[in-house]
């Protein structure tokens, strides 16, 4: 590309895949599949914001999280907390010795409720909280970590050890947390029943909603400088830094906004599975994260939805005929990706499948370009 | 003396790793528009003298003061925002990114990350990143990926990275390293066009270029100052000859 050519958000090629996808996730899929089928793909699908988060700050700042489950699961958890005080009116919990707590608070002998649940009385804190809590944590471990230039292995290994702690704190303290069941029975959003098959559909449009605005903020940060800068940190890091730019800052930020980003797919998972649970907080849901991302590329937002979509229901299919197949199959994938395709599937398409595409819509492209306004200024597309 | 007078005044420069001193009480002193090489054999604490001054490595003791102001204390992007320019050994650039692309990292505006958020191509930073292409002779490959750039390229490429940033003292270790002589020629003609406004001070090994360009010479051995002065002066110091120049 040119440095004539214009840097918009959006070059007519980008609208296209935009378009495949919004296809197949609004169209093709809702109309091929039963609620229950849909609501799998509902499922999958909040994995896909912790792929982007991943596509993000490992794909192209470099660094790696072993973590993600820890912003998943504290989205999730948020979301959780304000479902299961709703479900816990006093009429419903009328048995307990405590009514209007949660049930596994009045088996834990709790007779109130902690401080910390309070604000999950509230939705608007609520949404908040999904968003700040997770943002809050993962900007104290990049702050500890990231200005104490700690990086690479060691900055892994840290995420992964903070993921095996929250599991254990969440476990450990199962009057405040349900512990090791999670929080369980969930049943309405402000009286509407999330429950039903009706609720199930709208909620995964709810969610494909989400994840194209935030593919869309993703893109926007990294079609910006600031997209550019990680990459050249990820190259170079000392350059970057004797050219006047506080890395550190850049490091945390972009950690900070895929915590955010997988908090999101949290909160959307629990409205649509019903629950949550410590086994999406640990180190392996987080690691399983990291190959969804790599088998779809990680240096594609695209590549790592698709990713995200063609790894679950591989493991859907297999894990009904052969149970016991399937982590051999995973593991078998993710070598496979490492050694021969390190650019995931994103990487394959591009190499065999793209310049066919190209070819078949070049024209349109054109057309497409013509009929959109351009910017005008003389300025390079990424 | 003032500090005043000097762009760059280094007092007492000590370093110790693990109590190996590797710059010793080392003090020299810069002046406006000059251009000063360090020369000293392997080991001698040149780079480390680099690394001090633009906040790589902390000093043990001693005083840095750039135009008045004391670097020892300042944090890296600080030190560059101040007006220092640093060129690695090994050239280091983005090699993922495009010629321009690294021109544009360089550029001095949307440093911080909201910044960055919001950076836009303006025809200044254009004509900016056109002017430094220009050069630093890599105009033709603006679009290229720069890990395509030959050695001497990448070398040009960093340089580039740093004049655009317009330092008022830029700090090169071996800029011709590695280089063609054709490219050395090139190279020499290219620092004395850009030593107009600014202050340079060039680590090298070879003596013609050495003696192509320097105003003045230091020569450091053992983490020490060994000698100064003009090129023939050193040049003709038996301490000199007999650590470095004999061999």
């Amino acid at each position: 590309m040119t440095n004539s050519s214009s840097q918009r958000l959006l070059t007519p090629k980008e609208i296209g895949s935009y378009a495949f996808l919004a296809l197949i996730l609004l169209v093709v899929l809702p109309m091929s599949m039963d609620v229950f089928r849909l609501n799998l793909v509902g499922k999958y699908l909040s994995y896909t914001f912790v792929a982007m988060s991943l596509v993000l700050c490992w794909g192209y700042g470099g660094i790696l999280s072993l973590g993600q489950g820890i912003f998943f699961g504290l989205g999730g958890y948020c979301m959780a907390m304000f479902l299961k005080l709703e479900a816990s009116s006093p009429e419903n919990t009328a048995i307990q010795s405590t009514p209007g707590i949660p049930d596994f608070m009045d088996w834990n002998q709790l007779t109130a409720l902690p401080w910390f649940w309070e604000p999950f009385n509230n939705l608007g804190l609520t949404l908040l909280a999904v968003v700040l809590v997770p943002g809050l944590f993962a900007f104290v471990i990049a702050l500890a970590m990231f200005k104490r230039r700690v990086g690479g292995v060691y900055f892994a290994i840290i995420t992964q050890a903070v993921a095996a702690i929250l599991t254990i704190l969440i476990v450990g303290s199962q009057g405040m947390t349900g512990g090791i069941n999670g929080i369980t029975d969930l049943r309405t959003l402000l009286g509407w029943d999330i429950r039903t098959d009706d609720a199930k559909f709208i909620l995964y449009f709810v969610c494909v909603f989400f994840l194209f605005a935030c593919l869309l903020l993703c893109q926007f940060i990294l079609k910006s400088k600031l997209g550019r800068l990680l990459v050249a940190v990820r190259d170079t890091e000392e350059r970057v830094r004797f050219s006047g730019y506080n890395v550190d800052n850049f490091k945390i930020f972009v950690f900070t906004f895929a915590a955010m980003l997988s908090a999101i797919g949290g909160a959307m998972f629990t409205l649509q599975v019903g629950f949550m649970s410590p086994s999406f907080v640990g180190i392996v849901p987080s690691i399983e994260m990291v190959i969804f991302c790599a088998v779809g590329g990680r240096l594609s937002l695209f590549g790592a939805v698709y990713g995200v979509l063609l790894v679950n229901f591989a493991k859907t299919t297999l894990s009904e005929a052969m149970p016991e197949v399937w982590l051999f199959a995973l593991g078998a994938l993710f070598i496979a990706v490492v050694s021969i395709f390190p650019d995931g599937l994103a990487g394959l398409y591009k190499t065999y499948l793209e310049p066919t595409v190209d070819k078949i819509f070049g024209p349109l492209y054109k057309k497409f370009k013509q009929i959109l306004p351009s910017r005008g200024s003389a300025v390079k597309s990424n | 003396m003032s500090d005043k007078d000097f762009v760059l005044a280094v007092e007492g420069l000590t370093v110790s790793f693990d109590g190996f001193k590797a710059v010793n009480d080392f003090s020299f002193y810069v002046e406006e528009n000059e251009i000063r090489v360090i020369i000293g054999p392997n080991g001698a604490g040149k780079t480390t003298v680099l690394d001090l001054i633009c906040g790589k490595t902390k000093s043990t003791e001693g005083s840095i003061k750039f135009c008045g102001k004391e670097l020892t204390k300042m944090s890296e992007h600080g030190i560059v925002h101040a007006g220092v320019g640093r060129k690695f050994q090994n050239p280091s650039v983005y090699e993922d990114l495009t010629v321009f692309e690294n021109l544009e990292l360089s550029y001095p505006k949307g440093r911080n990350v909201f910044g960055a958020l919001g950076f836009k191509r303006s025809q200044e930073v254009l004509d900016a990143i056109q002017e430094t292409a220009e050069m630093v002779f890599l105009v033709e490959m603006l679009d290229q990926s720069a890990a395509l750039l030959s050695h001497g390229q990448k070398q040009w490429l960093e340089i580039g990275m740093l004049l655009i940033q317009n330092p008022s003292l830029l700090m090169l270790d071996e800029p011709v390293a590695g280089m063609s002589v054709a490219e050395r020629k090139k190279t020499a003609e290219l620092l004395r066009k850009i030593t107009k406004d600014r202050s340079v001070i060039v680590i090298e090994h070879d003596m013609n270029f050495v003696a192509d360009i320097a105003n003045r010479v230091t020569v450091m051995h053992q983490g020490k100052l060994l000698s100064e002065g003009s090129m023939n002066h050193v040049q003709n110091d038996p301490k000199v000859v007999e650590v470095y120049l004999g061999h």
